[in-house]
């Protein structure tokens, strides 16, 4: 069995105090609420840490309400509540059923709505063990100096593999974000899609001593529809392989106002695709299938997840294709 | 008839008779039964080898080669030795001879002497006071290697017979060849009204059973060498360690305790078990080892990828008249069971259907890759996946129902085979008829909507092999047997419980033929000092051999049971039956006795009541008299028929199986519950390595600019999925439906005529899926695992249609 790498926990109960202890020990602090995601990489020796800052016990990142027009979601908000919250539902089907497709039933139960926006990159390569990795001679992400999926690349093209920020960006949803200041808390907050950037090694827009304190996603107006789509090869446990968010205004015509095509598993940062080049078509079948040649054209899957990036390719396309169409009708 | 002691209300209260405990009704062999062991398991009373901890006990970790070929130049142990905690190092040199589970292909030691020769290959081993000490005194362990170019494809290997993977093997990278012709070939192929010609692909795949590898090691004062080990196979392994630890067999106790799955990759020694062995001599303490996850899929003796390339010839009325096969093994590094394999690759083709004339020829090579073995359905699922999608081929040619097609070519019982095996009873046409009828067949072959489709496959396997993998002339299974005054049975087997449910057989034959119930025996199984030597779990032997073995045991001791009660009531032992909890005559039901004061009686007559009982397969016309004729001849044969309903989505290639009807024949379902679990859980193997599962390293030449390394490192030899998140078994969401349908055709040679259940159900799940993709969109998959890629390549070819 892996055995995890001891390190020291730390359970602060407010905010204030954690952020504290990210800005004391640095580099060798890493916030943790369900570890399902540090965990095994822990593990596998492929990130590392003196001290793991638990959130759980922060009551500002916990709960899920309606406020001024939005929703606020909690970073601690366990993946299995976020999925059968019934505001989240009523609101925001898409991040409901996003959520349920997370993993498996005992990992959504244990990991949260913060931890999966702050998924570490995954890789082929340094998703693996530590004789794997040696073998390998690293990677930019790793030990090395060179990139195995793209061959002299110089940036880290690991991939995001979140199921819940394609669609929460798709949304149009605001992260917010506490950090620690000269002894003081500081709060900001950035558009969802900010909080990505394109260096797979260090991916998340976030400081030291910051972490997502919570989501706030205005509630969309009635002309205004979300979907998500993932693929993977299994029908539970597995990350996404390709994932897709759509949003569609629609006028009163049925025409399209604005919209915005997601697409994630990609690099380290979801695509987003804004699609006012369409306004003005009817949503129909020949939009979905418009918007599936569009996502074949502008995106190239990598072969930095563990499947075959041409067939990953075709398959956005198809995935797309048929997000549009099962929101025909809504 | 008086009852003379069960009258005597002093003598039950003195031996505490049990004459109301619940006495059940209806057969225990044949019975739908429970598990026997199934709850001390399932509540954690039971314990698998990582659950024993003994006192002072260290914990080993190996240290295994980056490098996919290298020869090893020097090994500094020092840094690890001078670390805190750490008790012993070992390396290759200290354990120099060889080890193989085929006696003749002793090609492995325990850790690496001069090479390495994949990636993961172990060098040394530590122990020390917890794994986090041991871990870490591997990284302190220096290797210096010399780098050698890998042979990571069949090919390389075979085309590089200068760059030897062992120096001392005689031809190049082969590691067996076997050329065998029956009848002539070449003139059938001529005559032929149709010859199906194709190449086929098998990929790999593993068990990956959900216990992971795992040993411990302890010796007494007096030298004697216990080993607790997560092994299929406890006689091999306490042959082996004697050899490489030069120990007598006496000197060793190899004990399995409850495996948490085997499904073939348990079936041969492993270096963890040589290595605690040895750490437990050196420091004195007892040692554990615990593979990963990834150790699991590093220690592999998965199935082999197989190359292949089949003509078949058929007559116009689709009888066939020739096979002629070309297949070549992916080996990877060591020999394993290869040579077994490498036969088992063209003679277990031989049945269900006849045919005149037969050529094969297979050639299994060495590669730098972790070591391919038998994983269910050893050597005979990949060529049964080429014939029945050849067959499948030529219905549609002929014009035929591939059913028809089966049924015309079908080899009948009590027949031989084109390579001399001799067949007994043969369910095959019950079983194709069992899955027709229960699938619906007629109303859906060729005539479901575009994009659904069904097919069907049949296959056949063994019930164990007749001829042991060491020559001996001694029993392959033994079982003793005692009962006493408790009313309780004693089983002592050999025989390794893998979950397969062969402790729940013993039990079972035990209570029919002792007249008690399946609670009342415990078998104690796979414990070298305590049971008798038992060849182990493989083959799909044990039913059958330790099954017959049991039964000759049970029947000694119900012999002489009756023949006391006979005396007693003055009536012919014939008359008298023992069950459930009770001896009594057959022909008056009035006189009866609880089971147990007729072991008091007989007991206090004959003394300790005991017998053996053992299993010696038949040594003649059973097998091929040519070199080679013995390999693969079975004392019986089960049969198995599948049909597969899929559908296939045009868009994406993705291929949902709906259904599998699965018919098997195994003689006698001693419990059919059991025989049921093994039909289902071969299946969802089945369908799994069909269109999901593969287990192989990254190709070659992975970089998409071509550009390889000058030096150092490489990615050749790298397995693409080392943890089960990237080995993608089948959650319970993407099973399909399963029927299980148990057909019974009696071979004389099985106990209760029963024959196989454990294997031969997995064969034809995959090829029958395989036909009903064809029949779903008229693609064929020639190369497995039947992925969306190549679906949608195969569509794409048939429409000339483009992306999107």
């Amino acid at each position: 069995m892996l055995r995890l790498p001891p390190f020291d926990v730390h359970l602060p109960d407010e905010l204030g105090a954690a952020l504290a202890l990210l800005a004391k020990h640095g580099r060798q602090a890493r916030p943790m609420q369900g570890g399902t995601d540090l965990v095994p990489n822990l593990k596998l020796g492929q990130t590392k840490l003196e001290h793991a800052v638990l959130l759980a016990g922060i009551d500002e990142l916990h709960g899920i309400e309606l406020d001024d027009g939005e929703l606020r979601l909690g970073a601690a908000t366990g993946l299995n509540a976020l999925a059968q919250d019934p505001q989240v539902q009523a609101h925001l089907p898409a991040l409901a059923f996003a959520a349920s497709r997370i993993a498996s039933p005992q990992i959504r139960s244990m990991g949260t709505l913060g931890g999966n926006l702050c998924l570490d990159t995954r890789c082929r390569y340094i998703n693996q063990s530590e004789l794997w990795r040696q073998a390998l001679g690293g990677c930019l992400k790793s030990h090395g100096r060179e990139c195995h999926v793209v061959p002299g690349g110089q940036g880290c093209v690991a991939a995001l593999s979140s199921d819940t920020a394609p669609v929460l960006i798709a949304y149009g949803a605001c992260v917010h974000i506490a950090g620690w200041q000269d002894s003081a808390l500081v709060r900001r907050h950035i558009a969802l899609a900010d909080l990505y950037d394109s260096d797979g090694v260090r991916h998340l827009r976030l400081a030291d001593a910051e972490i997502v304190t919570a989501v706030r996603v205005p509630l969309p107006s009635a002309n205004v529809h979300v979907g998500y789509r993932k693929w993977a090869v299994r029908k539970s446990i597995d990350f996404p392989l390709i994932s897709v968010a759509l949003r569609l205004e629609r006028s009163d015509t049925g025409s399209l106002l604005a919209g915005l095509l997601v697409v994630s598993v990609l690099g380290p940062r979801p695509r987003v695709i804004d699609l006012k080049a369409l306004a003005g078509r009817t949503i129909d079948a020949d939009l979905a299938k418009a918007l599936g040649q569009m996502a074949f054209d502008r995106c190239r899957p990598l072969p930095n997840v563990p499947y075959d990036a041409d067939y990953r390719r075709e398959r956005l396309a198809v995935e797309v294709r048929r997000l549009c169409t099962e929101m025909l009708n809504l | 008839m008086s009852r003379p002691i069960s009258s005597d209300k002093t003598a039950r209260d003195l031996h505490r008779l049990d004459t109301d405990g619940a006495e059940g009704s209806g057969p225990i062999v044949g019975g739908r039964h429970g598990k026997h062991d199934a709850l001390p398991l399932m509540s954690g009373i039971d314990r698998y080898t990582d659950d024993i901890t003994l006192p002072r006990m260290l914990h080993c970790k190996l240290v295994r080669s980056p490098h996919a070929h290298a020869k090893i130049i020097a090994i500094d142990t020092s840094g690890a030795e001078a670390l805190e905690g750490v008790h012993a190092v070992v390396i290759g040199s200290e354990m120099p001879i060889p080890y193989g589970v085929i006696p003749w292909t002793p090609d492995e030691h325990a850790l690496a002497l001069h090479k390495v020769r994949f990636v993961g290959d172990p060098v040394a081993a530590v122990a020390a006071v917890s794994e986090e000490v041991a871990i870490e005194a591997c990284r302190r362990i220096v290797v210096r290697y010399e780098v050698l170019e890998a042979l990571v494809t069949p090919q390389a290997a075979l085309a590089r017979a200068d760059l030897k993977i062992h120096e001392d093997n005689r031809h190049g990278n082969i590691t067996k060849h076997v050329h065998l012709e029956f009848g002539d070939v070449d003139a059938a192929l001529a005559a032929a009204a149709l010859v199906v010609e194709g190449d086929y692909q098998f990929h790999g795949s593993t068990h990956a059973p959900i216990e992971p590898h795992c040993a411990i090691a302890s010796v007494d004062g007096k030298g004697l060498l216990t080993v607790w080990s997560a092994t299929q196979v406890p006689h091999y392994l306490q042959r082996e360690l004697a050899k490489v630890l030069e120990l007598p067999m006496r000197q060793i106790r190899v004990i399995q305790p409850a495996v948490g799955g085997a499904f073939g990759g348990k079936s041969e020694p492993f270096a963890l078990e040589f290595c605690v062995a040895k750490l437990a001599f050196k420091t004195g303490r007892p040692v554990k080892c615990l593979y990963t996850r990834e150790e699991v899929f590093l220690a592999h003796r998965g199935r082999h990828p197989f190359d292949m390339h089949y003509r078949t010839a058929f007559a116009a009325d689709g009888k066939i008249l020739a096979i002629d096969a070309k297949s070549l093994l992916d080996g990877g590094a060591y020999s394993s069971f290869g040579l077994v394999t490498t036969y088992y690759s063209g003679q277990l083709l031989g049945a269900p259907y006849r045919f005149p004339t037969y050529r094969f020829d297979s050639t299994r090579v060495y590669t730098n890759k972790p070591a391919c073995g038998p994983k269910r359905g050893h050597g005979s699922v990949q060529p049964r996946f080429a014939l029945e999608v050849q067959l499948d081929k030529a219905s549609r040619t002929l014009g035929l129902d591939p059913i028809e097609l089966r049924r015309r070519n079908f080899i009948g019982e009590n027949s031989v085979t084109i390579n001399g095996f001799h067949i007994g009873s043969n369910g095959f046409l019950q079983c194709l008829e069992a899955v027709v009828q229960a699938s619906g067949w007629a109303e859906k072959w060729g005539k479901l909507p575009r994009g659904h489709g069904i097919g069907v496959a049949g296959s056949c396997y063994i019930s164990g092999t007749n001829y042991c993998i060491y020559p001996t002339e001694l029993p392959q299974s033994a079982v003793q047997m005692c009962l006493d005054r408790s009313g309780r049975v004693r089983v002592f087997a050999g025989t390794s419980e893998i979950g397969q449910g062969s402790t729940t057989m013993l039990a079972a034959i035990a209570a029919q033929e002792l007249g008690v119930e399946l609670d009342d025996v415990r078998v104690l199984a796979a414990d070298s000092d305590l049971c008798p030597v038992d060849l182990g779990a493989y083959s799909s032997r044990i039913t059958l051999m330790a099954g017959n073995a049991c039964l000759t045991a049970a029947r000694t001791l119900g012999d002489k049971i009756r023949d006391i009660l006979a005396q007693l009531w003055g009536i012919p032992a014939a008359d008298i039956r023992l069950e459930h909890r009770r001896a009594f005559s057959l022909t008056n039901p009035q006189v009866w006795m609880p089971i147990q004061e007729a072991f008091i009686i007989t007991e206090s007559k004959l003394g300790l009541l005991g017998s053996t009982g053992s299993y010696t397969s038949p040594q003649s016309a059973v097998h091929g008299d040519y070199r080679g004729g013995t390999i693969g001849a079975s004392p019986a044969y089960s049969f198995t028929a599948h049909i597969a309903q899929v559908q296939v989505d045009e868009d994406t290639g993705e291929v949902t199986i709906e259904h599998i009807w699965c018919a098997h024949d195994c003689g006698h379902a001693i419990n059919p519950v059991l025989v049921e679990g093994q039909i289902e859980g071969s299946v969802y193997m089945g369908a799994a390595e069909a269109v999901m599962e593969h287990h192989d390293t990254l190709p070659s030449g992975l970089r998409t600019d071509g550009r390889r390394r000058d030096s150092g490192p490489g990615v050749d030899g790298l397995l693409m999925a080392s943890s089960l998140l990237d080995y993608r078994m089948p959650t319970s969401l993407d099973v399909p439906q399963l029927t299980a349908l148990i057909v019974q055709a009696p071979d004389p040679r099985g106990p209760y005529g029963a024959k196989e259940a454990g294997e031969g159900p997995l064969h034809s799940a995959i090829p029958a899926i395989a036909n009903a993709v064809f029949d779903a969109v008229g693609v064929r998959i020639d190369n497995l695992p039947i992925s969306p890629e190549k679906v949608l390549r195969g569509l794409r070819n048939q429409a000339g249609r483009k992306p999107c």
